[in-house]
């Protein structure tokens, strides 16, 4: 096989699993969108749900979707609050080589542990510390969850960081937080919101670790420490009837997850090239 | 102010990149550093202002005074080391934000006192007029602040060679910038910290002939004021602007003369073969 050929037959296997990764998010969402379309409605994103709604009666998920964005937003939140220093903290300015490649490697392990297991330490602790399944339990499981995943992002995105750019900051006799907080936070700030939203769609979309530790609820989420409904749990109840007017409205409760999920990457397209405008390369 | 180097060596890992160089830099000279390529020009100039700690593994021995407080003792302050001494890096790196912020940027992480920005300015604007880049009209007393830095920024940017052709863009992002704007970008920025020392490192590779000139006339006019040090692999360069040169060869400090000597009566015969292509 001469070179031309060989370069046209890798070309062409790229092609085929670039297609065939488009192709079966096109058959995901043409399942969800012909399945959940004819249950879609405007009450079933602004009303509760009321009695008899899985047996097919009135209503719609406004209590999930809030509640989702409450549980995601707010461990989002939670995260970042832990993710940020943590991300500098494990750069070769602020801590040796051994101790960050250790904690790498155990952010890594957190990272690829399944989110059930989450659930249930989750649930240990809150029976430790008598919390009942709330909005704050899905809280704080839903934010250990997501912290290694927004961790590991941000560090690799700091890291990342050209050497030049440090050295510059460095000669101009700033102090190491300050080219953290500055120069470097600039640089990759876009890079930094996107594992912010990286983080809120892996939170939005888990279901295993908020089952036991947020509960589920029919009423619009109130006090942070009441239970509350999510779109992964609604998704999952709807669908284990028997009843095919529920097993719809999961698809169409899949179909508001999807759509939630697709404005946000859309977002932080928009954010990663509004913000990245001064990057240097 | 006086730089004097003594018995610096430096290792990265098992590669001796500097082996026991003791020189003095003049003050209120160019002191030209020259040697083929790899030959730890870099290394050196970065041993100056503590740069050299940023890299990995690297082993560091012997003294660097600065205005005689040796650098590399434990108690050396390094924040005010760095502000003592201006660097153009190599590769030039426009801080990530506008061209007006690459400016004011460090003088407001130092929170320059608006009375040390007015003298500043009104030093500034004396260099400018004999840089022969321009007039800045000379100013009042009664400014606000605003002002003070745009003037300010003028002041850097003329002073570099800047200003003419970026007047209107300085909100822009200086990542938009062309190498060689880059690069005087980078002198203006250094400039902007008022050091008395400047560390260029082949501040002209990405400028046309033209453009060097300019930023070599700089580079004269502003040895009154400041210790210079330039790095260059152009030997017609470190002729034209030199006052003094240090010769590296392999890590080692062959020879280190006045300029007038150096090129025409080379003491060392390995200096003789490089300035005649020889070596390189
Ligand atoms: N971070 C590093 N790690 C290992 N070796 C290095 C490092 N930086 C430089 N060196 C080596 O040290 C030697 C001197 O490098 P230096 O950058 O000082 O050379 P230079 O004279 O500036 O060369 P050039 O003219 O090409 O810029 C070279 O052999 C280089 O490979
Ligand atoms: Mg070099």
């Amino acid at each position: 096989m001469n070179r031309r050929n060989e370069e046209k037959l890798a070309i062409g296997l790229m092609r085929l699993s670039l297609y065939g990764v488009v192709l079966i998010l096109a058959a995901i969402m043409a399942v969800i969108v012909v399945k959940g379309f004819s249950a879609m409605s405007w009450s079933m994103i602004t009303q509760t749900p009321k009695g008899g709604f899985y047996l097919g009666k009135e209503g719609g998920v406004a209590n999930a979707i809030v509640g989702s964005i409450y549980l995601a937003g707010g461990a989002t939140f939670l995260s970042l609050l832990i993710s940020v220093p943590l991300a500098f903290a494990l750069q070769k300015e602020y801590s040796s080589g051994r101790l960050t490649y250790y904690s790498r490697l155990a952010l890594d392990v957190l990272w690829g542990t399944p989110s059930i297991v989450y659930g249930a330490f989750g649930f240990i602790i809150m029976m430790m510390i008598g919390l009942r399944s709330s909005l704050l339990a899905g809280i704080i499981t839903l934010a250990l969850l997501v912290t290694p995943i927004m961790t590991r992002a941000m560090e690799e995105i700091i890291r990342m960081a050209p050497q030049e750019l440090k050295e510059t900051a460095c000669a101009l006799g700033l102090t190491r937080l300050e080219s953290s907080s500055t120069v470097i936070l600039r640089q990759t700030i876009g890079g930094l919101l996107t594992a912010v939203m990286l983080a809120f769609s892996r939170a939005i979309g888990d279901a295993a670790s908020i089952l036991f530790t947020a509960g589920f609820s029919d009423h619009m989420p109130g006090s942070l420490l009441d239970p509350v409904a999510s779109l992964p749990l609604a998704v999952f109840f709807q669908i284990s009837t028997p009843i095919v007017e529920v097993q719809q409205r999961a698809y169409a409760s899949a179909l508001i997850l999807f759509i939630i999920v697709l404005l946000l990457s859309l977002l932080s397209r928009w954010i990663y090239l509004k913000f990245s405008q001064n990057v240097i390369k | 102010m006086a730089i004097q180097i003594r018995n610096l060596s430096v290792r990265y890992g098992a590669h001796q990149a500097l082996r026991d160089v003791s020189v003095d830099l003049p003050v209120g000279k160019i002191t030209a550093v020259i040697g083929p390529s790899g030959c730890g020009k870099t290394t050196f100039l970065k041993c100056l202002n503590r740069l050299i700690d940023l890299q990995e593994g690297v082993q560091v021995s012997g003294r660097v005074l600065v205005d005689n407080e040796d650098i590399y003792a434990p108690q050396a302050d390094l924040l005010a080391l760095r502000k003592k001494i201006g660097f153009l890096p190599q590769r030039p790196f426009p801080l990530p934000m506008s061209i007006y912020d690459n400016i004011t940027f460090a003088p407001r992480i130092h929170r320059l006192s608006e009375a040390e920005l007015l003298s500043h300015i009104n030093g500034l604007t004396t260099a400018v007029a004999q840089s022969g880049n321009g007039e800045v009209k000379p100013i009042g007393r009664h400014l606000d602040e605003k002002t003070k830095w745009n003037l300010l920024v003028e002041n850097y940017l003329r002073l570099a060679g800047l200003w003419e052709e970026l007047r209107g863009r300085l909100h822009e992002p200086a990542a938009r910038l062309s190498v060689g704007q880059q690069q005087r970008l980078a002198l203006a920025r250094a400039l902007a910290i008022e050091p008395s020392v400047i560390l260029a490192d082949e501040p002209t590779s990405a400028l046309d002939p033209i453009s060097a000139r300019l930023i070599e006339g700089q580079f004269k006019l502003l040895k009154d004021k400041y210790t210079l040090a330039v790095v260059t692999h152009i030997l017609r360069q470190a002729r034209r602007i030199a006052d003094h040169v240090l010769f590296f060869y392999m890590g080692e400090l062959v020879e280190s003369a006045p300029a007038e000597q150096f090129f025409n009566h080379p003491q060392h015969q390995r200096t003789a073969a490089y300035l005649s292509g020889e070596i390189s």
